[in-house]
C-alpha cells in the first residue's frame, strides 16, 4: 500500500476545531465535512487539495474531541496520509478506524516542506521526499491495523470477518 | 455493522447533550436517530430532554459510573471519571459502536504521570486552577497517551466537584485518562448516587512513572488560560500587571464547571451585584438535579437578579455548538475546557478559560476579574 501527493504543512497542535468546526457536526456526510476542512486554519485548503494529497504536521495533530469528523473529512477531501511529528491518541485511533492511513515520524515532519513531492510505503514504512531526494523511516503498521485500513475501516473489517 | 443489536442493553448509557434541545433540523434528525436506536434495543440508560444533563455530569450522579469501571465513551471529556477511581477514556464513534456491539475494546497500557498533590486550596482557589496550572505546566501534549495520576494527601482538601473538574481536562494535556485514589469521600460519593458493587485499585508501591510532579495547593492562584491553547496560562497576579483584558460574554457551566460547586461559587460572588453594562452571562447548570438544587438554594434568583440568563442543561456554547456563539473581535471568560481557534463562534472570537469564581467577578467588572477585587 502506497500514498504519493504534494503536501500541505502546518504546525503544532492542529486540533479538531480547525479540522473541522462543531458548526458542521450536524452533518455526518463525507462530502460535505470535506467542504469544511481545515476552514479555521487554512482557507484555501479545500480549494487547493488534489486527491492524494499528504498533511504534514508537527507536534500533537489532531488534539481536542473525539469527534470522528475530522479524520472523515480530511479523508473525503482526498488526503491519502497524514504524516506527524506525534498525534493525539483518540484522533489517532479514529484515522485507523476509518481508514485515514497515518504515520508518526519526527525526522519527516521536520525535512518536508509545503509543496514537496512525497511518497510514503505503509509496508515498509518508509517516506520518501521525492522533491528533495531524502528519505525517512516512519514506524510500519502493525499488521492488524494494515488490515483495518485496507478494509476501508472498523466497520468493514468487523463485517468481512464475522 | 452487521450485528444483532448491542452486547448489553443495561451497560450502555445514550445522552444526546450536545445540540439539544435541538438547535437545527440536522441536530433534530441526529438524535430522533438516537432515540429511535435505543428504543429499537431498549436501551435502559437513554436519557431524553427533561431527564438529560451534560454526560460528564450526569453519569456519576445517576450511579452509572463507580470506582474499578472500565469506561468508554464518544466524547473526549470521558475521561472525567476518574475522579471516581475508574479507567475511563474517550474515543471516536467507530470505537463506540463496535464497543456497544461486541462489548469489546483494545487498549495500549499507557505509561504514567503522577502528580503529587500536598497543602490547602487559598480562598477562590479551586479544581479548574489546579489543572490549568498542570496544563500550564506541561503542555498540550505534556500527558500525551498517558495517564495522569493524583495522589497525595492535598486530595482530601479537594471536593468530589474540584476532583471530576481535574479528571476531566487531563485530555487537555493530551492524557488518555486521569485518575484519583478512592478515598473516604469518593467512597461517600459512590455509596450515595450508586447501588452498584465498586472495586478500588491503587498504584503499585514500585509502580514506575515516566515523571513525577509536586503540586502545592497552597501555592496556587486563580489561573487563566489565554487563547488558543489551554497551555497558555497566566495568574490572576500577571493579569493585574497587564493592560485590562475588556470581555463582551461570560459562560458558566459545561461538564468541566456546571456541577452544584461550581452554581455556589458563582452565586456567592454574582449574590447584590449584577453583571456590567453590555456583557452576557449565561449560567448553564450541567443536569436537571443541579439546575433543581439551585432552584431551591436560590442561585437561580441570585443569577436572574444579578442580569444573566439561565438555561436548561446542554452542552451548546463550550463547543460552539449554538447558545452564546460570538461573533467577530469577541471575547469570552468561559469554565469550559477548550480555547482553540474558532471554538465557540468567529474564527477571530477568544476564549480565557477560568474558573467559575474567576468567571462570575469579570462578568460583574467587564475585564477579566478576581473575586478578590470586587469591593466587600
Amino acid at each position: 500500500m502506497n500514498a504519493k501527493g504534494t503536501v500541505f504543512k502546518y504546525g503544532d497542535n492542529v486540533d479538531t476545531d480547525v479540522i473541522i468546526p462543531a458548526r458542521y457536526l450536524n452533518s455526518s456526510d463525507p462530502a460535505e465535512l470535506a467542504t469544511h476542512c481545515m476552514e479555521d486554519i487554512d482557507k484555501d485548503f479545500v480549494k487547493k487539495v488534489h486527491k492524494g494529497d499528504i498533511i504534514v504536521a508537527d507536534k500533537n495533530f489532531g488534539c481536542g474531541s473525539s469527534r470522528e469528523h475530522a479524520p472523515i473529512a480530511i479523508k473525503a477531501a482526498g488526503v491519502s496520509c497524514v504524516i506527524a511529528e506525534t498525534f493525539a491518541r483518540i484522533f489517532y485511533r479514529n484515522s485507523i478506524n476509518i481508514g485515514l492511513p497515518i504515520i508518526e515520524c519526527p525526522e519527516a515532519a521536520r525535512g518536508i516542506e509545503a509543496g514537496d513531492e512525497v511518497e510514503v510505503d505503509f509496508d515498509s514504512g518508509v517516506i520518501t521526499n521525492i522533491t528533495k531526494g531524502t528519505s525517512f523511516k516512519g514506524q510500519a503498521f502493525p499488521e492488524f491495523m494494515q488490515r483495518i485500513i485496507a478494509a476501508e475501516g472498523l466497520v468493514n473489517y468487523i463485517n468481512n470477518n464475522q | 455493522m452487521k450485528v444483532d443489536g448491542v452486547f448489553d442493553k443495561d451497560k450502555i448509557a445514550l445522552v444526546p447533550d450536545h445540540f439539544v434541545p435541538n438547535k437545527d433540523i440536522k441536530s433534530a434528525e441526529h438524535c430522533k436517530c438516537v432515540r429511535e436506536f435505543a428504543r429499537r434495543n431498549e436501551i435502559t440508560n437513554y436519557f431524553e430532554v427533561g431527564e438529560m444533563g451534560i454526560e460528564h455530569a450526569l453519569l456519576p450522579e445517576k450511579g452509572l459510573t463507580v470506582a474499578g469501571d472500565v469506561i468508554i465513551g464518544a466524547d473526549s471529556h470521558t475521561c472525567t471519571y476518574g475522579a471516581l477511581g475508574a479507567f475511563s477514556t474517550g474515543v471516536g464513534s467507530t470505537d463506540m459502536a463496535a464497543g456497544m456491539a461486541t462489548g469489546k475494546a483494545w487498549f495500549k497500557v499507557p505509561s504514567a504521570i503522577k502528580f503529587n498533590i500536598v497543602g490547602k486550596p487559598s480562598k477562590w482557589v479551586s479544581g479548574k486552577d489546579v489543572i490549568l496550572h498542570i496544563i500550564g505546566m506541561i503542555g498540550v501534549d505534556g500527558a500525551l497517551y498517558k495517564s495522569m495520576e493524583f495522589v497525595g494527601e492535598g486530595i482530601a482538601n479537594l471536593t468530589m466537584d474540584d476532583r471530576f473538574t481535574i479528571a476531566n481536562m487531563a485530555i487537555e494535556a493530551g492524557g488518555k485518562n486521569g485518575i484519583f485514589p478512592v478515598d473516604a469521600l469518593a467512597e461517600e460519593y459512590i455509596k450515595e448516587h450508586s447501588n452498584r458493587a465498586y472495586k478500588i485499585y491503587q498504584a503499585d508501591e514500585d509502580a514506575v512513572y515516566d515523571e513525577e510532579y509536586t503540586i502545592d495547593l497552597s501555592t496556587l492562584r486563580p489561573t487563566v488560560s489565554f487563547p488558543h491553547l489551554p497551555e497558555n496560562t497566566h495568574t490572576i497576579d500577571e493579569i493585574h500587571e497587564m493592560d485590562d483584558i475588556v470581555i463582551d460574554q461570560v459562560v458558566i457551566g459545561s461538564c468541566t464547571n456546571g456541577r452544584l460547586d461550581d452554581m455556589r461559587i458563582a452565586a456567592q460572588i454574582l449574590k447584590g451585584r449584577h453583571i456590567a453594562k453590555g456583557m452576557r452571562c449565561i449560567v448553564i447548570p450541567a443536569t436537571q438535579k443541579i439546575y433543581m438544587q439551585a432552584m431551591e438554594e436560590g442561585l437561580l434568583k441570585t443569577f436572574i437578579e444579578a442580569g444573566a440568563v439561565v438555561s436548561t442543561p446542554t452542552c451548546g456554547p463550550c463547543l460552539g455548538g449554538y447558545m452564546g456563539i460570538l461573533a467577530e473581535g469577541e471575547r469570552c471568560v468561559s469554565t469550559t475546557n477548550r480555547n482553540f481557534v474558532g471554538r465557540m463562534g468567529h474564527v477571530n472570537s477568544e476564549i480565557y478559560l477560568a474558573s467559575p469564581a474567576v468567571a462570575a467577578a469579570s462578568a460583574i467588572t467587564g475585564k477579566i476579574s478576581c473575586p478578590c477585587d470586587l469591593d466587600e
